[in-house]
C-alpha cells in the first residue's frame, strides 16, 4: 500500500519529466553547446580545438557585423516605436464606440496570421519599382514619382520597416485595445465631471494607465526585432549588398555557407545575450507576484 | 466670438467622428492592399502585370497562375509545384500541434495541481525557453537529429516543434488551470481517483476554450515556420513556406509574378481560414502569449 501510495506521488513528476528533460537538452544544453563552439576553431563542422575568445574578437572585428548590428539598430527602434504609435492611436480611435468595430478589428489583425515569407513575398513586388507603386503610379500620371527604397543600400532597411509594421502593428493595436476597455469607467467619469477634455483624459490618466501595456509591447516586439530573419530572406534576401543584413541573417550566413561556425556561434551568444537582458528581467517581475489566472 | 452653441458643438462633435472613421478606413485599406494585390494579380496573365497597372482588376481573368503554382511550377530543381510540400506541412503540423498541446496540457495540470518543490523554476525555465533566438539551436540540433538518424525527415521536424512548443502550450494551460478550483482534484483523489483518471474526467472537458486557444496558436506558429524548415528539412519534408520562399527567389528565367502571388496565397491559406472562422480565439492566443505570468 505505501510503495503503491509512493508511486502515485511520484507520476505527476513523471509525466512532467520528459518535458522539462527535453527543454534542459533542446534549450540550455544547445546553449551551453553553441557556447562551447563559439571557443572552438570550428568551420565548416563542429571541431573541438580550443581558441579562446578568438572567435569573439574577429567576430567584432568585421564590418558586415557592425553592419547587421546597425540594420537591427535601425530596424528594431523603429519598428518598436512605430508599431506601438500606430497600434495605440488605433486602439484610442476604435475605442470611441466604432460601430463598425467588429468588422475593422479582424482586418487590422489579419495580418498577423501569415507567414513572414508570404508577407515578405507580397510586399517585395508591391515595393518594386518596375511592376509595384512606382509602377502604379507613373500609369496613373504621376510620371515624377519615385519610389526605389528597396533597391538602394541606404534606405533598403526601412522597407523592412515597412513590411514589419505591416504585419505586427495589429497586434499591438489589440493589446491597447484590451488595455483601454480595462481602464475603471468611474476614474474618467470623474475626470469629466472636473471638466477634463477628452484629449487631456487620454493624455493625462489613460495613456499613463497603459504603461504595462507599453511595456508588454516592448518585449514582444523587441524580441521578435532581434529573431526577425524570414522576412528578411524573404524581402531582399539580405541585400541589396549587405543593405538589409540582421544578426539572424548573419549567423546563418557564417555558420551554413561561409564555413564559420565558430564565428557563427558566437554570434547566435550575442543574439541570446540581447534578448536575455530584455526578457529575464521582464519574466522576474511579472512572475514574483505568483501565478495570475 | 460669442461662445459656442449646442448646435455648433454637436457639428464639431460629428466632423470628429466623421475624421476617426476616415482615418479608419484608410488604415483598413493599408492592411488590405497587399492581400488585394496578391488575389488580383494571381488571377492576371503575365503580360498584364508587366505591363499593367497592379492595382487594377484582371481585363482577362485566368486561373493558370494557380495551377501552375500548385502542380507544375519549378520549386528547386524539381518541377513538382508546391502540391507536395503542402502535403509535407499538413503532416508535419498535424502531428507536432497534437503532441505538444497534450504534453502542454498535462504539464499545466501538474503545475498547477501537483506542485512540488521546485516547480516555479522548472516552469521558468520552460518558459524562458520560449523566447530564445533559435539560431542558438540550428547546430546542436542538426547534430542531434542526425545522431538520432532523422535528419531532414519530417518526424526530425516534428520532434523539433514539439520541443520548441511545449514552453508556450505549458504556459497556456498553467495559466488556466490555476483558475480552476483545486478541491474538485483534492476530492477525487480522496475519492481514491488516479492522476490521470483525473485530468480526463475533471480536467479535460473543461478545458475546451484553451485547447483551440493552444492549437490555433501551435498551428498557425508551425505552419508559417521558416528557418527550422529550411535548416532541417530536405525534399520530401520541406514545408511550404520554405518551398515558396525557393519559388520566389529562383533566379533562373522569368519571374512568374503571378504564379508568386498564387503560391503565396496558397501558402496563407490555411492560417488564413483558421483566422477567419476562430479569430477570436486566436486574439486570445497572441495576448496569452504576451502577456505572462
Amino acid at each position: 500500500m505505501l510503495t503503491r501510495n509512493r508511486l502515485q506521488d511520484a507520476v505527476p513528476r513523471l509525466v512532467l519529466a520528459p518535458s522539462f528533460a527535453a527543454i534542459l537538452l533542446f534549450v540550455y544544453g544547445f546553449i551551453l553547446y553553441t557556447g562551447f563552439l563559439s571557443l572552438t576553431d570550428s568551420k565548416m563542422l563542429p571541431s573541438y580545438g580550443f581558441v579562446g575568445l578568438e572567435n569573439y574578437r574577429k567576430l567584432w572585428a568585421l564590418p558586415h557585423w557592425w553592419r547587421a548590428l546597425t540594420n537591427l539598430g535601425i530596424f528594431g527602434s523603429l519598428y518598436i516605436i512605430i508599431c506601438s504609435v500606430l497600434g495605440l492611436f488605433l486602439a484610442i480611435l476604435l475605442d470611441q464606440k466604432i460601430r463598425a468595430e467588429g468588422f475593422l478589428r479582424p482586418i487590422y489583425l489579419y495580418p498577423m496570421a501569415l507567414s513572414f515569407i508570404v508577407t515578405g513575398t507580397a510586399w517585395k513586388w508591391f515595393l518594386d519599382p518596375g511592376i509595384g507603386l512606382q509602377n502604379t503610379m507613373h500609369l496613373w500620371g504621376w510620371e515624377s514619382f519615385t519610389f526605389t527604397w528597396i533597391k538602394d543600400r541606404n534606405l533598403a532597411i526601412y522597407c523592412v520597416v515597412i513590411a514589419a509594421v505591416w504585419q505586427s502593428s495589429g497586434f499591438v493595436m489589440a493589446m491597447f485595445l484590451a488595455g483601454l476597455r480595462g481602464v475603471d469607467n468611474e476614474i474618467i467619469k470623474a475626470a469629466q465631471i472636473d471638466g477634463a477634455s477628452t484629449m487631456t483624459i487620454y493624455r493625462r490618466i489613460i495613456i499613463p494607465l497603459m504603461r504595462p501595456v507599453f511595456l508588454s509591447a516592448f518585449v514582444v516586439l523587441a524580441h521578435l526585432a532581434i529573431k526577425s530573419y524570414d522576412l528578411v530572406v524573404a524581402l531582399t534576401g539580405g541585400g541589396p549588398g549587405q543593405a538589409t543584413e540582421l544578426p539572424a541573417t548573419f549567423m546563418y550566413s557564417y555558420t551554413f555557407t561561409r564555413n564559420s561556425m565558430g564565428i557563427g556561434a558566437s554570434s547566435a551568444i550575442i543574439m541570446l545575450v540581447m534578448i536575455f537582458s530584455i526578457i529575464i528581467p521582464y519574466l522576474y517581475s511579472e512572475l514574483r507576484g505568483g501565478p495570475r489566472a | 466670438m460669442s461662445t459656442p452653441s449646442p448646435d455648433n458643438a454637436a457639428n464639431i462633435n460629428k466632423l470628429a467622428r466623421g475624421l476617426i472613421y476616415i482615418a479608419l478606413i484608410l488604415f483598413a485599406i493599408y492592411y488590405l492592399l497587399p492581400l488585394y494585390v496578391m488575389v488580383v494579380n494571381s488571377v492576371k496573365p503575365l503580360s498584364e502585370i508587366r505591363e499593367g497597372n497592379m492595382l487594377s482588376l484582371p481585363s482577362v481573368l485566368t486561373f493558370e497562375p494557380w495551377f501552375t503554382a500548385w502542380s507544375t511550377a519549378q520549386i528547386g530543381v524539381q518541377a513538382t509545384g508546391l502540391k507536395p510540400y503542402f502535403m509535407n506541412s499538413i503532416l508535419m503540423v498535424v502531428p507536432a500541434v497534437a503532441i505538444s498541446t497534450l504534453l502542454g496540457a498535462l504539464n499545466g495540470f501538474v503545475l498547477t495541481k501537483w506542485r512540488f518543490r521546485g516547480d516555479n523554476l522548472v516552469f521558468g525555465l520552460m518558459l524562458l525557453a520560449c523566447f530564445i533566438p533559435f539560431q542558438i539551436a540550428l547546430i546542436p540540433a542538426a547534430r542531434i537529429l542526425g545522431l538520432l538518424g532523422i535528419a531532414g525527415t519530417t518526424q526530425g521536424l516534428v520532434l523539433i516543434h514539439v520541443v520548441y512548443g511545449l514552453g508556450f502550450t505549458t504556459l497556456f494551460f498553467r495559466n488556466y488551470y490555476a483558475a480552476f478550483p483545486t478541491e474538485l482534484v483534492k476530492a477525487a483523489q480522496i475519492d481514491g481517483a488516479s492522476f490521470f483518471q483525473i485530468f480526463r474526467r475533471i480536467l479535460l472537458p473543461s478545458s475546451g476554450p484553451i485547447i483551440v486557444v493552444t492549437v490555433i496558436w501551435q498551428f498557425t506558429n508551425i505552419w508559417n515556420d521558416f528557418l527550422f524548415g529550411a535548416s532541417f528539412g530536405d525534399f520530401d519534408s520541406q514545408p511550404m513556406t520554405v518551398a515558396l520562399n525557393n519559388l520566389v527567389s529562383s533566379s533562373s528565367g522569368v519571374k512568374e509574378y503571378n504564379v508568386h502571388f498564387a503560391g503565396a496565397i496558397l501558402a496563407a491559406l490555411p492560417t488564413l481560414v483558421v483566422y477567419v472562422v476562430s479569430g477570436r480565439y486566436f486574439v486570445r492566443g497572441l495576448m496569452a502569449g504576451a502577456v505572462k505570468g
